[in-house]
């Protein structure tokens, strides 16, 4: 029972903390199926964080904030489309861009208005997704086994965790059951044909670019507005980067992209619950080592357990149409 | 005739600023920045005392990474800055370096010993304060469980979580959940994964937690808020964050160390060397206002104030963490 419960704690803590993660690895799989390398990831996230938790502060409903974060994040992924689309730049020199422009005017601006050192005031109430609790939690808390799956993990995470996981599916099916989505795979394979076949590459590239604003968008309020209380500078701490990794862990596929991103949040999740804990035989592991295991692992399965990721070939290639 | 001599004083003032400039104080903030609620806030609010007591602006600068540390103390120092404070233990190997570059300079570095002629170094009795507010926590604690969380894995933490624990045992908790947010400065600022740990800890069954761990202690709060447990604040008051939520802030009084630097060097009292503060001389306390004034009952206070004599007294030794890298309880 014991064990149970602890479990059900740890899956619980993963969902939470992969969901930032997940939403942010759809997004760059939206982008780099069409083509168009995204180091901007976290940069967006950051930027949707401070205008969720900005909006959300001024004007004291959480929806208001997701609608900013997902604007300002479709925005800066407009300027890295105009940039490397329309303009042919180096995708990712406009990336890294943008996670500056992100992390300096997040501060910036934040200090300008709310005078916090680029805090936002904490938000309580409306102006955050609260958890839910799923008909039935409470009353079946109780049942062995089933009852705290039930209650602690599928009930009790606030709305956005259910849109993150929704996203997955629909992400396949939008991507490989749509015409939209064939032509985004074949945009980003070999945009000559696309072009060929009277399609305008520019047009697709731009729609990928805006989805992939929408979801770093909703991932940036969930940070901010959802898991935390308001915004506290560079909080999206390098999530950006690992939904990267776990993108090419995943080979681009949105199925084990979530699976990737689970097992992130999972270590992440363990290294927290078991820091300091005895362990049987081995006694107390030191805590550097639980910090550094995802990183030691991540290493490890990426240079022999996964096989080889090939990314999409016209990959970072701005097309340049023949004349 | 008052008038005049003020007059003239000001004027004096006006036609030789290098006179004024014999007191042109600064501050340097450590990662973590400013208004992080907490420690840096704290060293904030010292120079601000200092400058609406006297009139007399300050410099301030935030370093945004490691790199920045020598360059802009080097800056400070060339401009002709005096006294200089810097807040923050990672500044020791830093100043170690400089201080002799300008022996006309008065430093003060918090948190850490730099033994130079020209460095007054002030270090708080950390554990004091900790072991006070962890005899709170356990009196208040109904599961008789507590938590810990720290900021970067450094000995200066492990002797808050130390003397945490140290109370919190003596006041009769049963267990106490440690845990370190990281081992990198980042560790500072991580409120996200601050909340991952105290949940976790919540889970475990714990009903006060404890942060030491600047800008990741919001996300702590924060989260203990969310539960319905309560949190204990750190460096500055931050009773306020979560009113009604948290028990109480263990004060660490960065501000008067700033503004006492300040202070002594306008009126050339400054003196180098080492300067611990505890309970006895006020460095360190437990914080009391009206948002946790239902949360402390007499009988607590009672309870603490006693331990408090008995610490000032010498009846009872908090253990240093940082005096032999253990901790006993």
């Amino acid at each position: 029972m014991e064990l149970i419960d602890v479990l059900v704690q740890l899956v619980g803590a993963t969902i939470r903390v992969s969901v930032p993660l997940l939403l942010a690895c759809l997004a760059g799989l939206f982008s780099e199926r069409a083509g168009i390398f995204d180091i901007g990831l976290e940069g967006k996230m950051l930027a949707g964080a401070f205008a969720g938790a900005s909006a959300a502060a001024v004007t004291g409903s959480a929806w208001i904030g997701l609608a900013a974060a997902i604007l300002t994040a479709v925005c800066f992924g407009l300027v890295h489309g105009f940039a490397s689309i329309t303009h042919r730049g180096n995708q990712i020199v406009s990336g890294v861009a943008i996670n500056f422009i992100a992390a300096g005017s997040t501060i910036i601006l934040g200090q300008a208005w709310f005078q916090q050192g680029g805090r936002t005031p904490s938000l309580s109430g409306d102006a955050r997704f609260q958890a839910i609790t799923l008909p039935g939690a409470d009353a079946v808390h109780d049942v062995p086994v089933i009852g705290p799956i039930y209650a602690e993990v599928i009930s009790g995470h606030s709305l956005l965790v259910y849109v993150a996981f929704l996203m997955v599916p629909f992400t396949w099916w939008v991507l490989f059951r749509t015409r939209f989505g064939l032509r985004l795979r074949a945009v980003g394979e070999n945009p000559a044909a696309v072009d060929t076949a009277g399609i305008s590459v520019t047009w697709l590239r731009y729609r990928a670019v805006l989805c992939t604003g929408v979801l770093t968008g909703i991932a940036g309020a969930y940070l901010s507005v959802a898991q935390n209380a308001g915004f506290v500078k560079d909080m999206t701490a390098g999530k950006g980067f690992i939904a990267l990794a776990a993108l090419i862990f995943a080979k681009w596929k949105p199925v084990p992209a979530m699976f990737a991103c689970l097992l992130f949040g999972f270590l992440e999740a363990a290294s927290i619950r078991f820091q300091g804990m005895p362990w049987p035989f081995i006694g107390k592991v030191p805590v550097q080592l639980m910090q550094a295991l995802p990183y030691i692992l991540t290493v490890i399965l990426l240079a022999g357990f996964i096989g080889k990721a090939i990314p999409p070939r016209a990959g970072g290639v701005p097309y340049v149409k023949e004349r | 005739m008052k008038r005049i001599v003020l007059g003239l004083l000001a004027a004096t003032a006006l036609a030789f600023p290098a006179l004024a400039a014999d007191v042109k104080p600064a501050i340097i903030y450590d990662l973590g920045g400013k208004f992080d609620k907490s420690f840096n806030e704290a060293a904030f609010h010292g120079a601000e005392k200092f400058k609406s007591e006297t009139g007399i602006a300050y410099r301030d600068f935030e370093i945004q990474n490691d790199a920045q540390r020598e360059q802009a103390l080097r800056k400070f120092a060339e401009d002709g800055n005096n006294p200089i404070v810097m807040a923050g233990f990672s500044w020791a190997a830093t100043l170690e370096k400089v201080a002799p570059d300008f022996p006309d300079t008065k430093f003060t570095i918090i948190d850490m010993v730099v033994d130079k002629p020209n460095v007054r170094s002030v270090v708080f009795k950390d554990n004091e304060g900790s072991y006070i507010v962890g005899m709170l926590a356990a009196m208040a604690s109904k599961t008789k469980k507590v938590g810990f969380v720290g900021g970067m894995d450094i000995p200066l933490i492990r002797k808050f979580g130390c003397g945490y624990v140290g109370g919190a045992k003596a006041a009769g908790a049963t267990d106490v959940f440690y845990n370190m947010t990281g081992d990198t400065p980042a560790a500072w600022n991580d409120p996200t994964k601050g909340g991952e740990i105290a949940k976790s800890q919540i889970s475990q069954g714990a009903d006060v937690v404890y942060a030491a761990a600047g800008g990741t202690g919001v996300g702590v709060l924060q989260a203990a808020a969310d539960a319905g447990k309560l949190g204990i604040g750190v460096d500055s008051n931050q009773n306020g964050l979560q009113p009604g939520k948290i028990l109480t802030s263990m004060m660490k009084r960065v501000d008067v160390a700033v503004y006492n630097a300040f202070m002594d060097t306008k009126d050339d009292k400054f003196t180098p060397g080492f300067n611990n503060l505890g309970l006895k001389e006020g460095g360190v306390d437990y914080a009391m206002d009206e948002n946790n004034k239902d949360l402390v009952t007499e009988e607590m206070k009672a309870a603490v104030e006693k331990a408090k004599a008995d610490i000032a007294a010498g009846k009872i030794e908090v253990h240093d963490y940082m005096s032999d890298n253990a901790c006993p309880y």
